[in-house]
């Protein structure tokens, strides 16, 4: 395993595997897609392997392919944080490929399958772009991709809708892009991301360069109010892909931000951090409160994806803080908190949206008022989503509660800014983090009790069956993830310590071989925090099981078995159960004067009158109104009022051309 | 080799009183002569260059612009003229005093423009260079305020002229680019004429007020 280049060979060899398995795709017949599975999950295991091992042997390998633009070539560079988020993808690339495996015969299409691998190959190559040209075109790719597995079922026309304003955001976000590598570049040109890295920039272009990576790179994430596309394009894609979108092409998003701030962008200055504070802690709160209202388990989970790139925004922000603060190990903290995140929440997400998949496939449905007691019909999707759900809700001991400890550690050092606002903010993070928390869990606990719990609400859920062996597997492997990911948490975090070196300036800001046992998360020093997991799910098991046995112990011998008490069920009509919105009514009572219009009517018969009664909720969101729809509207009027230009006679045309020449000519004139 | 300046500038000068003349001519059989005029006084300002720099391809330019430009484009506007029958006079958008006004502006401003941009190059160049912007800009106005189609030909004919005397007067273009701006030229010019003819059926006039109607017809639709 010494590093001699094979692993930028070897990630090579399976973007070629991706590539062909997409090109045979578009000319095998449609019943015979199936393979383009067991092809990407091949790649995608090569590209872990080549990953960990370019990670752990902390590579850094260079490429010059003589493919691209003529002269210029194309750069490619494998480094740690390229490995880093190679990871990522190619697990989650892994994992929605097992998932597909299992996707019936019938269901393959022509539109799907082809794209697929195209879609995972444009991911990985983003991420070993060494300049603008090769990662703008890259990153087209995959949106392009992307956009088209969105509208692959374009028979439906929401579906068309989410391809529209995907398509939209996504132009506009590589338009962004395009400017913030056109002011890294600066006046000389040099598109390698090396030129880059040695050139040194006023603060006016720095920040607007940040400027258009927060935007280019933000929307593609779908950071608020960036993230209209991302509710209706990331539930619109099948659900593998929804899995790939949600779990991991924001990741990569993610990864370009990092790649631009930290790496390409020079010494940060303390104010950079404060769209990544303000904006990441205004999306967890935002979106949870749109997640925990809506009726749609795959637009929640979406809600629910940017909420947690809005976690990974704050903790990038603190990083940025505390490195231009000049307090690198609090900078490798938040650092890692951020990367920590974006791995784990790769992971539970993409096992809640394909158990989503699964669900939706064997009902039918995705509103949740239509489901109901499926854990009785799909036992081992209920277990594993619930090990998602609690592990997105930071629950320890699984996976996210290892990066939200983190960061909380990187908030809770926030008194020792020397920049007031700094010390302002940071504990106001730590409370809407905190509420992002408890919304979080209140968001999985409805998501879980109305799809899984209860009784089904509709035929369809009466009669739903388990998903097909593949489909489990892959939502079980992920569960194992997770719950790996959790207890061996201390490892992960100790094995980013290269790059917290790297680029938050942190020598050995985590620390794991201190502590009581090897597994141990310290954070700073051993007097300040420490997080044992194994030793928690240790004591958590013990104390269930000890509850359990006692129980078992001293309790009643004789059970018997009778009707429900029927104060609770006077009505077999499943209508009377518990439902999503009335769970979620106290929350919209709450924020709906603040964050949504939110209004409630009801429409009561007078009395002896036998009508039905009404009971209507109306949303109307904010953003979408003021921020979309306003500004589109705005532009449609102004486009009409210069539709009359044509429609002019042909000398009014030669005049305003004449006229234009004449200005130009006269300011020539004058100014030369 | 101030003679050489003075018939140059006497006969580039000579163009530009042409292009006002055009500007203010309101007989349609005087503009496509004085349009004759300004092409054969185009071609003795490219053979006085030929002849004062010894550059012979300059001679092809001379003999192409006098024989397209002098006779066949003239002789064949004028048998159009006459088949369309409107030997009448043509009228104008604004006055001829207005018009002139704005023929002497922008002459004023193409002089103003080049001398000041082109300090450093020979000095018959530059008023050449400044001569032949003017022409370009007479022609183009003159485009604007005709409303009858074929007076507008002359007009983007006369832009033509401008450019090829700017361009001898600079270094002269390559032959091949000569030789196709010429056809180019002369295509245009068919096309022109089938385009007449066909308003003259539409409309029975070839004045272009009576497209802006039906595209004014169409706007409101």
């Amino acid at each position: 395993m010494t590093g001699a280049g094979w692993q930028l060979q070897a990630l090579f060899v399976a973007l070629a595997i991706y590539a062909g398995a997409a090109l045979a795709a578009v000319f095998l017949p449609r019943h015979r897609l199936g393979f383009v599975y067991a092809a990407s999950a091949a790649a995608a295991s090569l590209a872990i392997a080549a990953d960990i091992s370019a990670f752990f042997n902390e590579v850094v390998l260079k490429e010059q392919l003589p493919v691209g633009l003529p002269g210029v070539g194309l750069h490619i560079r494998l480094d740690g944080l390229s490995a880093f988020f190679g990871f990522i993808v190619n697990v989650g690339v892994l994992m929605a490929s097992i998932y597909g495996a299992g996707i019936k015969r019938a269901d393959l299409s022509k539109r799907i399958e082809p794209l697929y691998p195209a879609f995972c190959a444009a991911m990985n190559a983003v991420l070993l772009a060494d300049d603008a040209f090769g990662f703008l075109f890259f990153w087209e790719l995959m949106s392009l991709s992307s956009w088209a597995l969105v509208v692959s079922r374009h028979d439906d026309p929401d579906n068309r809708k989410a391809g529209y304003v995907y398509l939209l955001m996504a132009a506009g976000g590589t338009m962004a892009l395009l400017f913030a590598f056109g002011g890294l570049a600066g006046a000389s040109g040099g598109y390698a991301f090396d030129t880059m890295r040695a050139s040194h920039l006023t603060p006016l272009v720095s920040a607007l360069v940040l400027g258009a990576a927060l935007f280019g790179a933000g929307s593609k994430a779908g950071i608020m109010p960036l993230h209209a596309w991302l509710p209706l394009a990331h539930p619109a894609a099948p659900s593998h892909v929804s899995a790939l979108m949600s779990g991991v092409m924001t990741k990569v998003a993610i990864y370009a931000l990092i790649r631009v701030v930290f790496d390409l962008l020079g010494d940060p200055q303390w104010w950079w951090s404060l769209p990544f504070i303000l904006l990441g802690a205004g999306s967890a709160v935002g979106a949870l409160l749109y997640a925990v209202q809506d009726q749609d388990l795959k637009r929640l989970l979406a809600y629910s994806t940017i909420e947690n790139v809005g976690i990974i925004f704050a903790g990038v922000g603190l990083a940025i803080a505390f490195k231009s603060s000049n307090i690198p190990p609090a900078a490798g903290i938040a650092l890692a908190a951020a990367l920590i995140h974006a791995l784990n929440h790769s992971w539970f997400k993409s096992l809640l949206f394909l158990g989503a998949g699964a669900v939706l496939h064997s009902t039918g449905t995705k509103q949740l008022d239509r489901l109901g007691g499926l854990i009785h019909r799909m036992p081992k999707t209920s277990a594993f989503w619930l090990i998602g759900a609690l592990a997105i809700s930071a629950l320890p001991p699984l996976n996210g509660f290892v990066s939200e400890w983190l960061l909380f550690q990187a908030v809770l050092t926030g008194p020792v800014f020397p920049e007031p606002i700094l010390r302002f903010l940071s504990p106001v993070l730590g409370a809407m983090l905190a509420l992002a928390a408890g919304l979080a869990a209140a968001c999985f606990v409805r998501a879980y009790g109305t799809v899984f719990l209860g009784r089904p609400r509709s035929p369809e859920a009466a009669n739903a069956h388990e998903a097909p062996f593949a489909q489990t597997l892959a939502i079980g492997l992920l569960a194992v993830l997770c719950i790996l990911g959790g207890l061996f948490g201390g490892l992960t975090a100790f094995a980013l310590n290269p790059l917290l070196v790297e680029y938050a300036g942190a020598a050995a800001a985590i620390n794991t071989q201190t502590g009581p046992t090897p597994f141990s998360l310290i954070a700073f020093d051993q007097g300040r925090a420490i997080y044992d997991a194994p030793t928690i799910a240790f004591f958590v098991a013990v104390s269930a099981f000890a509850t359990m046995a006692a129980i078992h112990l001293f309790a009643s011998k004789k059970t018997r078995r009778s009707p429900a008490w029927d104060c609770g069920f006077p009505d077999p009509s499943p209508a009377t159960q518990y439902t999503a919105s009335s769970y979620s009514q106290p929350l919209r009572r709450v924020y709906g004067g603040v964050v949504y219009s939110s209004t409630e009517t009801v429409d009561m018969p007078p009395p002896g009158s036998l009508r039905e009664g009404h009971f209507h909720i109306r949303f109307s969101d904010y953003i979408w109104r003021f921020l979309y729809v306003m500004p589109a509207n705005a532009l449609w009027s102004l486009s009409e009022r210069f539709d009359l230009i044509h429609y002019l006679t042909i000398r009014r045309y030669l005049v305003l051309m004449f006229s234009t020449l004449i200005v130009l000519l006269v300011i020539t004139a004058t100014f030369m | 080799m101030t003679n050489a300046y003075d018939v140059a500038h006497f006969l580039a000068g000579m163009m530009l009183v042409c292009s006002f003349t055009l500007l203010y001519q309101d007989r349609i059989l005087a503009v496509l002569n004085t349009f004759a005029v300004q092409a054969i006084m185009l071609s003795l300002a490219v053979a006085w260059q030929g002849y004062v720099r010894n550059a012979p391809d300059l001679f092809i330019t001379a003999a192409m612009a006098f024989g397209l430009k002098g006779i066949i484009i003239p002789v064949a506007l004028n048998r159009m003229v006459e088949k369309l029958g409107i030997k009448r006079d043509v009228d104008q958008v604004v006055n001829v005093g207005v018009a002139m006004f704005l023929g002497l502006g922008l002459t004023s401003l193409a002089l103003l423009l080049v001398l000041k941009v082109t300090p450093g190059a020979a000095s018959f160049t530059r008023e050449g260079l400044a001569l032949a912007l003017a022409i370009i800009l007479l022609g183009l106005l003159q485009m604007i305020l005709r409303r009858n189609a074929v007076t507008q030909i002359v007009g983007f004919m006369s832009i033509e002229n401008g450019l090829i005397l700017a361009a001898t007067g600079a270094r002269g273009m390559p032959l091949v680019v000569e030789v196709s701006v010429a056809f180019s030229v002369l295509i245009a010019l068919f096309v022109f004429a089938v385009f007449l003819f066909r308003i003259r059926e539409r409309f029975d006039s070839v004045d272009v007020e009576s497209l802006d109607k039906v595209r004014a017809a169409r706007a409101h639709r």
